[in-house]
C-alpha cells in the first residue's frame, strides 16, 4: 500500500531544516564515529582493490595493507583466463536478464488478477506466493535436481532460469498485488467506458502507469538472481554454464591459487555489482523501501 | 470446507479493513474494473494460470516430493525405499542436527539482533544528526557506503573474508595483529573464532539493509515533532525512544522478519568460509542438508533436515505476522 507512495514520492519530506549551522562538539564526535564505522565497512573493499594489482612477491614483502609498489595484472589475468571470465559474465547476464523480464511479466499477470480483478480468496493466494518466496531452497533442491535430470535440463541455464523466475515472481506478486490494490479506480472505469477489454486495460493502462514500480522490480530481480548461489552451484555443473559467483567459489577450492589471484577474482566479482550499484543507487534505495513497507 | 470458507471471508474482511486504512474507497469484493455482462471475477483466473502452473511445478510438487522423501532411504539412484519414520527418529537424537540448530541462533544474533540495533542507531544518527547538521549529501553518501556489502554476491564476500582471516602470517588479520605483537591465529581452524568470524561477516553484509530501510522510514517523521520535543526539553535519547522508535516500528518488524528468515536459511557464507568446520562446529541446517544430499548421498535424511528447516521458517513467519497484525489492531483501537 505505502509502496506506491514510496515509489512515487521518493524523499519528498527530506528537507534541511534550518539547523545546519548549529553544530555542537558532540555532533562532530558523532560524525567521526559514523565515518569510522563506514571505513571499517570499506576495509575489505580496500584490501581487494590494493591486492588485486600486486604481484605475489610484492604481497609477500609489503603485506596486505600496503599500496602496490608497481601495478601487476597477473593475478587478475590468471583468474580471467582460468575461468574464462567473459563467458561467466555472459551466463550471469543472460540468466539474470531473462529471469528479471519473465518474473516481472508473471508478477504483473498475477497482480492484475489479485489486485485489480480481486479474485476470491486472494489473501490466501498472496500468502501462497509469499510462502514460495520464503521457503528454504533446500526443501526443493533434491526434487528439482531429480526433475531436471529426468527432463534433461540439468546443467542447463534454463533450469536455473525457470526456478528463479518462479521464486522472484512470487515476491513480485506479493508486492505488486498491494500496489495494484490501490490503483486509481477512475482511470480503470474511464478505460472500461471507452470499450477497452481487460487485456487492453492491463497493457495500455495499468502496465504503463506502473512502469516505475516495475522497473524497480526488474532491477531487483536482476541483482538478486545475479547473487544467487545454492541453486546455480547445484544445477550448473559444467564450466561453460556457471555464473560469476559460482565460478569464483569453485576456483577457491583450488589450493594452488595464490593470494593475489584470490584478490583478482574478488575484484572481478565485485566490478559488475559495483556498476549496478553506481547506476541504480537511487532505484535500489527506493526499491528496498517499497519492499519493506509492503 | 465450511471452516476454510469462514477463514477466507475473515481474511478478506481483514484485507478490506487494511484497504480502508489506506484510504481507498474500493468495494472489497468487486473487481476494480466495472464488470461487463456479468462475467464477474472468474475471467481473472486466466491471468493467474501461468503463475499457478509454474508455482505448482517448481514449488508445490517438489515440496511434496521432498516431504515424501523424508520417509525413505534413497541414494539418488533407483527407487526410494520406504522406511517409515526412521529419518525422523534419527533427527531428534542427531547431535550434528542440534549443533546446526543452535548455530542458527548465533546466525540470528549476527544477522538480526546486531544489525537491527546497530542499524537503528546509525540510521538515527545519519538522519537526525548528520543529515540535519552536515547536510543530506553527507548522510546519503555514508548510507551508500554502509549498504555496499549488501549487493555483493555472498560467495564473493565470503571469499574475501576467508582470505582476510587466512591462517599463518599471510592473512591480513594476522598481519595486522602482528604489528602489535600478537602471534598469528588459525581463525577458521578452531572454535570459537571460526564461528565469530562467520558472524562478523554476516554483520558486515547485513548492516546496510536496516540502515537504508530505517532511514527511508525516518523520512515519514514530521521534523516539527522533534522540534516540539526539543523545546519541551527532551534529550536525544528521549526523542529517539518516544518519536523515532514508535513511528518506524513497522519497518523494524519487516527488517527483523526478513532477516530472521534469511538467518535460518543461511548457506553461502558457511559453504564458502568454513564448510561447516572445524569438525562440524559451524554447521547450519541448510549446509547440513546440502551435505547429506550431495556428499553423503543420504537424500532421505537431507530432505528431513530441509523439511524441519522449512517448518521452522513457516512458524517464524506466522508468529511475526500474527504479532504484527495484533499490534496494528491495538494501535488502531487506541486511536
Amino acid at each position: 500500500m505505502s509502496a506506491t507512495t514510496a515509489i512515487v514520492t521518493p524523499g519528498k519530506v527530506r528537507r534541511a531544516r534550518g539547523g545546519m549551522t548549529k553544530k555542537r562538539a558532540l555532533d562532530w564526535v558523532l560524525l567521526v564515529g559514523v565515518i569510522l564505522g563506514a571505513l571499517i565497512i570499506m576495509v575489505p573493499f580496500y584490501l581487494i582493490l590494493v591486492n588485486a594489482f600486486k604481484s605475489p612477491i610484492d604481497y609477500a614483502t609489503s603485506g596486505p595493507f600496503a599500496i602496490p609498489s608497481a601495478i601487476d595484472l597477473s593475478g587478475i589475468e590468471k583468474f580471467w583466463v582460468r575461468v574464462n571470465f567473459p563467458q561467466k559474465v555472459w551466463n550471469s547476464i543472460f540468466i539474470s536478464g531473462v529471469v528479471a523480464v519473465l518474473a516481472v511479466l508473471i508478477s504483473v499477470l498475477n497482480a492484475f488478477a489479485i489486485g485489480i480483478g480481486r479474485v476470491r480468496g486472494r489473501t490466501w493466494i498472496v500468502l501462497l506466493f509469499l510462502l514460495a518466496n520464503l521457503l528454504p531452497q533446500e526443501a526443493l533442491l533434491y526434487p528439482l535436481y531429480y526433475m531436471f535430470k529426468s527432463v534433461h535440463l540439468y546443467d542447463n541455464v534454463w533450469s536455473v532460469i525457470i526456478v528463479f523466475t518462479v521464486v522472484q515472481a512470487a515476491f513480485g506478486t506479493y508486492l505488486l498485488s498491494s500496489v495494484y490494490g490501490t490503483f486509481p479506480k477512475e482511470v480503470l472505469e474511464a478505460a472500461s467506458l471507452d470499450g477497452a477489454t481487460r487485456w487492453q486495460i492491463l497493457w495500455r493502462v495499468v502496465f504503463p502507469i506502473s512502469r516505475p514500480t516495475l522497473s524497480v522490480l526488474l532491477i531487483f530481480f536482476f541483482i538478486w538472481t545475479w547473487n544467487e548461489f545454492l541453486i546455480p552451484l547445484t544445477f550448473l555443473a559444467s564450466n561453460d554454464n556457471q555464473t560469476v559467483p559460482v565460478a569464483i567459489s569453485v576456483l577457491q577450492g583450488d589450493r594452488l591459487m595464490d593470494v593475489t589471484t584470490t584478490a583478482g577474482s574478488a575484484l572481478l566479482g565485485i566490478i559488475p555489482t559495483l556498476i549496478f550499484f553506481l547506476i541504480f543507487q537511487r532505484t535500489l534505495t527506493r526499491g528496498i523501501t517499497a519492499g519493506a513497507v509492503k | 470446507m465450511t471452516r476454510a470458507d469462514s477463514g477466507a471471508t475473515r481474511a478478506d474482511r481483514g484485507a478490506s479493513r487494511a484497504e480502508r486504512g489506506a484510504r481507498t474507497k474500493l468495494p472489497p469484493e468487486e473487481p476494480a474494473i466495472p464488470q461487463g455482462k456479468g462475467r464477474g471475477t472468474a475471467g481473472y483466473w486466466l491471468y493467474l494460470l501461468p503463475g499457478f502452473v509454474l508455482l505448482l511445478v517448481i514449488i508445490v510438487i517438489p515440496l511434496i516430493f521432498n516431504v515424501y522423501l523424508t520417509f525413505t532411504k534413497w541414494r539418488g539412484v533407483r527407487t526410494p525405499e520406504f522406511i517409515g519414520l526412521d529419518n525422523w527418529q534419527k533427527i531428534f537424537t542427531d547431535e550434528h542436527f542440534w549443533t546446526s540448530f543452535v548455530n542458527s541462533i548465533w546466525m540470528v544474533l549476527a544477522m538480526v539482533v546486531v544489525p537491527t540495533i546497530v542499524g537503528l542507531i546509525v540510521a538515527a544518527l545519519l538522519f537526525d544528526v548528520i543529515g540535519r547538521k552536515f547536510g543530506g549529501k553527507v548522510g546519503s553518501f555514508l548510507r551508500a557506503t554502509y549498504y555496499l556489502p549488501q549487493i555483493l554476491p555472498i560467495a564473493v564476500a565470503g571469499i574475501v573474508i576467508g582470505w582476510i582471516f587466512r591462517p599463518g602470517a599471510t592473512g591480513a588479520m594476522n598481519q595486522l595483529l602482528g604489528l602489535v605483537g600478537i602471534p598469528p591465529v588459525d581463525w577458521l581452524g578452531q572454535m570459537p573464532s571460526a564461528l565469530l568470524v562467520l558472524m562478523a561477516v554476516l554483520v558486515w553484509v547485513q548492516i546496510g539493509y536496516p540502515i537504508v530501510v530505517f532511514m527511508a522510514a525516518l523520512q515519514r517523521v514530521d521534523p516539527e515533532l522533534y522540534e516540539a520535543a526539543e523545546l519541551d526539553g527532551a534529550n536525544w535519547f528521549q526523542r529517539f525512544g518516544a518519536i523515532t522508535l514508535s513511528i518506524i516500528r513497522p519497518e523494524v518488524f519487516v527488517v527483523t522478519l526478513t532477516c530472521t528468515i534469511a538467518a535460518l536459511k543461511v548457506f553461502g557464507p558457511v559453504y564458502v568460509i568454513t564448510q561447516g568446520g572445524p569438525a562440524g562446529a559451524t554447521l547450519v541446517p541448510a549446509y547440513y542438508a546440502y551435505q547429506e544430499f550431495f556428499t553423503r548421498r543420504d537424500i532421505g535424511y537431507g530432505a528431513t533436515i530441509a523439511t524441519v528447516l522449512t517448518v521452522l521458517v513457516v512458524i517464524v513467519s506466522i508468529i511475526f505476522i500474527r504479532v504484527q497484525s495484533s499490534l496494528e489492531r491495538k494501535e488502531r483501537a487506541g486511536l
